[in-house]
């Protein structure tokens, strides 16, 4: 627990007998109540367990028989030719462009989130606040196919000239070179996209914790003098972080693994299409390239190649996932 | 350094309610005022205007005036933000920054105004830490976090937290509160010594402790729950507890209500 009120040291010392302290079952007193309750906690978590790992069995056991026949080099290989023999597919492409689109799109909605949820909680009037703060949410209940058209037909074509700018003063470096793709079916406005998808994931979060201060950290700061933002900085940042943390890998998981609006949005290349690194290049990520050829799973040899795709992305969420609890658990020893 | 402080005609209002009526006083310099009363008449609500917190609680605000010297404090051209750099505050629960060292806890006003320079900080820290009498437990753990220290400890890294940037004068909302007996020594000696330095305004709810730290003692009641806080009384704390000239405030300090 974070000791974020000061509570007494007491709390987190071992008991006498050198287990924890009173957590879990042992601080039950044996009643029905208790023993149901920990009992379907229990089950619950053993569930959820259960459920990822079967998933993780199921993609590597349809998935390795392909990898077996694999006559290139699965991650760093850019072809993808599943329907003869030999076998031959590699993800390096998918990689790239999935791993951009989601960095670029938590670059544009972290700091975007984090100011929505900071004026909401900290600077808007009463009167607003709500409102501005449903407002944003909404954005949640909109479907990944509207925001896919939207981005495509609307939003896309505005891109261009942001996207003329950029390459005319960044264009030495790969990453803004010109692609020779439409300005409206980039990865870049495939980011934004994503980025204006995960906008709400970000803020409804942050909003929370940043609204669940304790004012004696607020008034702390105010009594020595801190302006509005100073307090924000000494005082409601530091409590939030680790809950930004968790919004912004919840946000990036689902920027990761989002389908049918990149599907949408990003033009797929053309097969021996030469390798860029630039974001204003097409191509697919994991999630679009699987939907894009669903239809093609009609032979085990197949599905096993785009199951293995499938499974490096699994991977990648859970890595993102693994490495965001390291961060909060480091934060939450110093804290403690 | 330390300033006069003058109440006039002073109504404190949470939105409609007002929860502190009319009070008018005068504190002077270099002195510990102790402010008493029963819970809920209004001690630690009028102790926030004289900081200007009381305006940071949605609603909050106030009429008649407050000056420091001959300054008002309420005047439209005032930032409240420069108000509580020279009045500073000590809450009830010690709140040090939970993510910040007990060097940083002690700088962050400094920094707040503008100090960096990395030899003037680490000296100011220090010489507040001995103010605050904790230097000597502290001093090999400057950059452990301040929320491992116990109750008492971190109480008076707050305090040293409060003073580091030189106040001219220090409200203590029940700053012994929350701390042990001799966490409460250690606190109230420390009172009388900075009181050479500050004008003290501390509220309490132990009659010894008002006894034993403060010059004068001001005593608060209302009529009813619900009711706008009064001031009964204010004389030096010798009278007070001695020979009041209010019966209630004779049957409040003999422990007979309250
Ligand atoms: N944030 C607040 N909003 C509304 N009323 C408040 C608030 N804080 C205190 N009050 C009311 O103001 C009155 C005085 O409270 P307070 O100053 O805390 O008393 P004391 O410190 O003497 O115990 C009480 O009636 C209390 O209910
Ligand atoms: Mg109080």
């Amino acid at each position: 627990m974070p000791s974020i009120t000061g509570v007494s040291a007491v709390d987190e010392l071992p008991g006498p007998e050198g287990h924890g302290p009173l957590q879990g079952d042992r601080a039950s007193t044996g009643q029905l109540g208790d023993r149901l309750f920990s009992g379907t906690a229990r089950g619950a978590g053993l569930l959820v367990i259960a459920l990822v790992s079967m998933i993780a069995v199921f993609l590597l056991s349809q998935a390795l028989p392909a990898l077996a026949k694999d006559k290139v080099s699965f991650l760093t290989s850019t072809q993808w030719d599943v329907d003869g023999t030999p076998l031959q597919f590699g993800i390096a492409n998918m990689l790239w462009v999935t791993v951009l689109s989601s960095a670029i799109a938590m670059l544009i909605a972290v700091p975007f989130g984090v100011g929505v949820a900071l004026f909401i909680t900290q600077y808007a009037p009463a009167w607003l606040s709500r409102p501005a703060a449903t407002l944003v949410d909404l954005l949640a209940a909109v479907p990944s196919i509207v925001y896919g058209l939207w981005g495509l037909q609307v939003f896309g074509p505005h891109m261009a000239g942001v996207q003329a700018d950029l390459e005319r003063l960044f264009g030495w470096f790969p990453l803004f070179k010109d692609a020779g793709v439409g300005a409206a079916s980039t990865i870049l406005t495939v980011a934004v996209v994503l980025s204006i998808m995960v906008l709400p994931i970000v803020t409804a979060l942050s909003r929370e914790v940043f609204a669940q201060t304790p004012s004696s950290h607020t008034d702390a700061a105010l009594a020595l003098g801190a302006t509005r933002w100073e307090m924000i900085r000494t005082a409601v940042l530091p409590f939030g972080k680790q809950g930004v943390i968790s919004a912004s890998m919840l946000g990036l998981g689902r920027a990761l693994g989002e389908t049918v609006a990149v599907m949408i949005i990003l033009s797929a290349l053309a097969d021996g299409t030469s390798w860029s690194w630039s974001m204003f290049n097409g191509g697919e990520t994991f999630a679009s390239k699987i939907a894009n050829n669903a239809a093609e799973f009609d032979s085990p040899q197949k599905a096993g190649a785009f199951m293995a795709a499938g499974l490096v992305l699994f991977l990648l969420t859970f890595v993102v996932n693994v490495i965001a609890r390291i961060v909060i658990e480091r934060q939450k020893a110093f804290t403690e | 350094m330390a300033k006069r402080i003058d109440l006039k005609d002073l109504n404190v209002f949470y939105g409609a309610f007002k929860a502190v009526e009319d009070v008018t006083m005068t504190v002077e310099p270099r002195s510990v005022t102790a402010f008493i009363g029963p819970s809920g008449c209004g001690k630690s609500t009028l102790l926030r205007t004289l900081n200007r917190m009381h305006e940071v609680i949605p609603g909050g605000r106030i009429e008649g005036s407050v000056h420091l010297d001959d300054d008002d404090i309420y005047a439209a051209n005032v930032d409240p933000v420069a108000v509580r750099r020279t009045v500073g505050m000590v809450f009830q629960r010690p709140n040090p920054f939970p993510t910040m060292s007990i060097a940083d806890n002690v700088a962050a006003g400094l920094r707040l105004n503008g100090l960096k320079n990395k030899k003037v900080l680490a000296e100011k820290v220090e010489a507040s830490l001995r103010s605050a009498n904790l230097w000597n437990e502290v001093k090999d753990r400057l950059s452990k976090p301040g929320a491992g220290l116990s109750g008492g400890q971190q109480q008076r890294l707050c305090i040293a937290r409060a003073i580091a940037v030189e106040p001219q004068v220090l409200l203590m909302d029940e700053p012994c509160s929350a701390l042990d007996p001799i966490s409460t020594l250690a606190i109230e000696d420390l009172v009388t010594e900075l009181k050479s330095t500050y004008t003290i305004l501390i509220v309490t709810h132990n009659m010894q402790q008002a006894a034993r730290v403060s010059d004068r003692t001001a005593f608060f009641n209302l009529a009813a729950t619900g009711k706008a806080g009064r001031l009964i009384e204010m004389d030096d704390t010798q009278k007070m507890f001695s020979n009041p000239t209010q019966r209630t405030t004779e049957d409040y300090v003999s422990g007979r209500f309250g």
